[in-house]
């Protein structure tokens, strides 16, 4: 089950969505496996950071202009915004730990 | 902590496959998917050459309809990925992040994963252009020239998927003739806008300082002549490496660093057993590796009914 604490955003309501505070997106696709395999960490991570860092997702078909803005061309791809500033790029597939580690490290 | 009789490290056909032997030898086993769960199956498309499905089966079909089967007669399969291993002594210690498992028999079936160039910059602008995954990234090069690097099966499985896509598919390969089978082959040079450049090549990708792939500088191997080619994408399909970083120092390895193992599936280590790409530089394929699965398993379970020795010294 996707967790309810995942914010699915769009490309008219991306640029506002980043403003504040720390934000992890993940850019995904119904077609792609490897997103799959990171859908439960990232459901995990929104879960466990609710209140203190904002978890959302894209979907890279509804909506390309946002992945194009920000030269995504490969997904998995997890951008870390804080305060409306692009932080950390991770691309392809990560562990849970790593990825915690480096949302602490902005929190 | 609880001990399990089998432990086993990896998701792709042979590690699931040895999870369904072992189930239905009432061993309980415990299987932890690793990050690239499913294996390379998951990245693939129609997979034409798993015995039983005349029409093919859709590679992560594949493996889900498989992952279901181990489940079905009791293998516990956990997500997450091991993070160190104790063979020294049993029962064996498998950790996982904070999580410590002990297992009185482990199968290491963590596969091998795509291999890089080694030029540093392929792996800077991963998902800014470089990909190993055609499946996975194909659909940001619609309209565009695109590169394959590799003259194997998955090169040539990347090319005909991408030549779906991309304005236009460039082969680079190194030889001047391909190791891919011939089906796979002839299927990719009968693509009208997929060609072939021989005997080259990549030395770099340009354009670090963009950020994104504009072109590959290329270098002809028999004059030595250097050209660029102007692409936005690469997809690298030149083989991959085993996935054995966690057992080093402790199982032996080959030279190539492959995991070595002597009658069935036996490691250097006695209860730990391996199986599938990790132990295989040779076949590697989807139905050896899950024939080496079951093997494992089979050993698993006379060694833990302390049967191993006397069924290896029947057939001696």
């Amino acid at each position: 089950m996707a967790s309810e604490n995942v914010k699915a955003l769009t490309d008219a309501d991306f640029g506002e969505s980043v403003k504040k505070g720390v934000v992890l997106v993940d850019f995904w696709a119904t077609w792609c496996a490897p997103c799959r395999r990171i859908a439960p960490i990232v459901d995990q991570l929104a879960d466990e950071y609710s209140g203190r860092a904002t978890v959302a997702k894209v979907d890279i078909d509804a909506n390309p202009m946002t992945p194009s803005k920000f030269m995504v061309r490969g997904i998995p791809t997890l951008l870390l915004f804080k305060d409306g500033e692009l932080k950390e790029t991770v691309v392809g597939l990560a562990n849970k730990d790593d990825l915690a580690k480096m949302i602490d490290k902005h929190l | 902590m609880s001990e399990r009789p089998v432990i086993i490290i990896g998701s792709g056909p042979a590690g699931l496959t040895a999870a369904l032997y072992a189930a239905r030898a009432n061993l309980t086993p415990l299987v932890i998917e690793g990050i690239e769960a499913g294996g390379q199956l998951m990245l693939t498309t129609m997979v034409e050459n798993w015995p039983g499905y005349r029409d093919g089966i859709m590679g992560p079909d594949l493996m889900t309809e498989l992952r279901a089967q181990a489940a079905r007669f009791g293998a516990e399969i956990i997500q997450g990925d091991v993070s160190s291993v104790d063979l020294s002594k049993r029962p064996f210690t498998v950790t996982m992040g904070q999580t410590q498992y002990l297992a009185q028999t482990v199968i290491v079936a963590t596969g091998a994963s795509a291999k890089w160039l080694d030029l540093g910059v392929d792996k800077k602008l991963s998902g800014r252009g470089v990909s190993t995954c055609a499946t996975c990234d194909g659909f940001f090069f619609k309209g565009r020239p695109v590169a394959v690097i590799g003259g194997g099966d998955t090169a040539m499985e990347e090319a005909i998927y991408l030549s779906k896509l991309a304005t236009s598919v460039t082969v680079v390969h190194r030889r001047d003739s391909l190791r891919a089978s011939k089906v796979m082959q002839d299927k990719a040079m009968s693509m009208p806008n997929v060609s072939f450049i021989w005997n080259t090549e990549v030395v770099d990708i340009k354009d670090l300082d963009k950020g994104v792939v504009t072109s590959l500088v290329l270098k002809n191997t028999q004059t030595g002549v250097s050209s660029e080619l102007a692409v936005d994408g690469v997809f690298i399909g030149i083989g991959h490496v085993p996935n054995t970083a966690l057992f080093k120092g402790q199982l032996a390895l080959h030279d190539n660093g492959y995991l070595k193992t002597h009658e069935g599936s036996r490691t250097s280590v006695a209860g730990v057993f391996a199986a599938g790409d990790v132990q295989d530089h040779i076949y590697r394929q989807a139905v050896t590796a899950a024939g080496s699965g079951c093997m494992a398993a089979i050993d698993a379970e006379r060694f833990l009914s302390g049967t191993l020795h006397q069924a290896a010294a029947a057939h001696v």
